[in-house]
């Protein structure tokens, strides 16, 4: 295909991007992992790591891995994330967007007010996780909480994996939703007629930085 | 302990079927009438040796109890209390160990299929070999029983005998106590042992005698006749009124189908978006927009 090589623009860097998938395959290997131990119905899940007592062994090791790697992306794009008046505007019209109206949104800018909810979700939902998983960790660090402490942990660690997996079903949703999208990711660029559907006052900036 | 043929089950962790119930059986129950135990620690010794367990010579710390505290070997503990009641000294000894809940919170948290079954007649026992070592049990037990092995992450408890049990024979404890401090027979039978137990310390002023068999859990398998029963928490901390705790009840109760449920409605929700609202595609028109923006900036 010739591609119109003039019009497009670099979304991810490829260090953002190898990032982003390390990040997403430990989240969709925790979700499955978890998921075989909250409910009896997925159990059979636990299969794919080996067995349940694999499962319960690697499971927190993977959410070690998982942190580490969200601290990477938080780093690269929290000030991105940070939060304007546009996107209060944004999320008001957030019905058109769902209608796929998209004329009557407000322009967004790199990312709109629902990337950045999601952004700010999984942040806390990743904190959320990360100690009450810990608080549950009891091969490693189980001497470290009361029986208590740790039938609170264990709530908040199904709620809030709960939620965050939902959260990833609507950012994956989203992705093959909007076409075009997930090339950015893959190969880290956008076509300009992308960014000026979704994020038009971003391709604005860019064009302006351009030499 | 493993599986037993033998007995049918009324409850399986983590199975949402009913499992094998075939047979009717009766409910045994283990009595352990405190007033007449001597503390001679023939039960522990007894429970090591039909077990074949072995565990650490400790140190003492000025108490009896020994070990201080339950272990993945020591499934029973004798535990001492010494206390004034109503202005008179006593020195209290209750047997502690796994109570066979009606309504267990080790199995009701237990995330493995089968790893803690309850028989048809009462026993709660753990299936090491199913046991994931997760240690959801410790959460879920309201009487701080169960102890996850340091050795090879399973968690172990009382298993009421109940491969003795299976075969007709009492629990190794209650076989050996030289006082008959501890019975053991159908559930009804010890009830009314119980009963006449209790008139007997009754008469002998202990007005406040009676049976622990807590309603909070739905009753239990191991009942202990106290002389002090309005005040369980004396004897070393046994709880009035046990409950799986709320929490539990929570992460293992309504949670589960709902959240799940929201889990398959999300997808099912992107998937009809999808189907009636169809890609999203960029445009020709955006793409020469683009272009046009692109090139006023040039100029």
């Amino acid at each position: 295909m010739a591609e119109q090589q003039d019009n497009i623009l670099d979304r991810y860097t490829p260090g953002a991007r190898v990032n982003h998938w390390i990040n997403a395959m430990l989240m969709i290997c925790l979700a499955l992992s978890g998921m075989s131990l909250f409910h009896p119905s997925l159990f059979f899940l636990s299969d794919l790591f080996g067995g349940g007592v694999w499962t319960r062994i690697i499971h927190p090791w993977m959410g070690v891995l998982a942190i580490l790697s969200f601290l990477g992306l938080f780093i690269r794009f929290w000030r991105f994330n940070l939060w304007t008046a546009d996107d209060t505007a944004w999320i008001k019209s957030v019905r058109h967007v769902v209608a796929g109206d998209e004329a009557k949104v407000p322009e967004a800018g790199k990312y709109n007010a629902g990337q950045k909810l999601v952004f700010w979700l999984m942040s806390m939902l990743t904190i959320l996780l990360l100690m009450s998983g810990l608080a549950m960790w009891d091969s490693q660090l189980g001497h470290l909480t009361s029986i208590e402490q740790k039938r609170l942990a264990a709530v908040v660690h199904a709620l809030s994996a709960v939620v965050l997996i939902a959260v990833v079903i609507v950012h994956i949703y989203a992705a093959i939703w909007i076409r075009g999208t997930i090339r950015g990711m893959t190969r880290g660029s956008v076509t300009g007629g992308w960014a000026w559907r979704h994020h038009r006052k971003w391709l604005r900036e860019e064009v302006g930085k351009a030499k | 302990m493993s599986n037993l043929q033998s007995l049918d089950l009324r409850r399986r962790s983590a199975t949402t079927t009913q499992p094998p119930s075939q047979r009717e059986s009766i409910e045994v129950a283990k009595l352990i009438d405190v007033s007449r135990c001597i503390g001679c620690k023939a039960c522990q010794a007894a429970c090591l040796e039909w077990n074949d367990l072995r565990e650490e010579v400790g140190v003492t710390v000025g108490v009896y109890d020994n070990p201080h505290d339950l272990t993945e070997n020591t499934w029973t503990l004798m535990r001492f209390t010494e206390i004034d009641v109503d202005g008179r000294f006593e020195w209290l000894i209750r047997k502690d160990g796994c109570m066979h809940c009606a309504d267990p919170g080790c199995l009701k948290a237990c995330p493995a299929p089968g790893a803690i079954v309850q028989y048809k007649n009462g026993i709660v026992d753990f299936v090491s070999e199913n046991c994931i070592g997760c240690g959801y049990c410790v959460k879920g037990c309201p009487f701080n029983i169960p102890r996850i092995s340091a050795k090879d992450q399973k968690a172990y408890k009382c298993t009421l005998c109940s491969d003795r049990v299976a075969v007709g024979q009492a629990p190794a404890c209650a076989k050996v106590c030289p006082t008959q401090a501890i019975s053991f027979g159908t559930k009804t039978d010890m009830i009314a042992w119980a009963d006449k137990r209790i008139a007997d310390l009754r008469e002998r002023g202990y007005k406040n005698a009676g049976l622990y068999n807590p309603a909070g859990v739905g009753g239990t398998h191991v009942m202990y006749v106290l002389k002090h029963a309005d005040k369980p928490e004396i004897y070393a901390s046994l709880p009035k009124d046990p409950k799986i705790s709320p929490l539990v009840e929570l992460w293992k109760g309504v949670t589960k189908p709902i959240l799940l449920a929201g889990v398959g409605l999300a997808a099912l929700a992107g998937f009809f978006h999808y189907v009636t609202h169809g890609p999203n595609e960029v445009q020709r028109a955006d793409e020469e927009a683009a272009e046009r923006a692109r090139r006023d900036r040039a100029a």
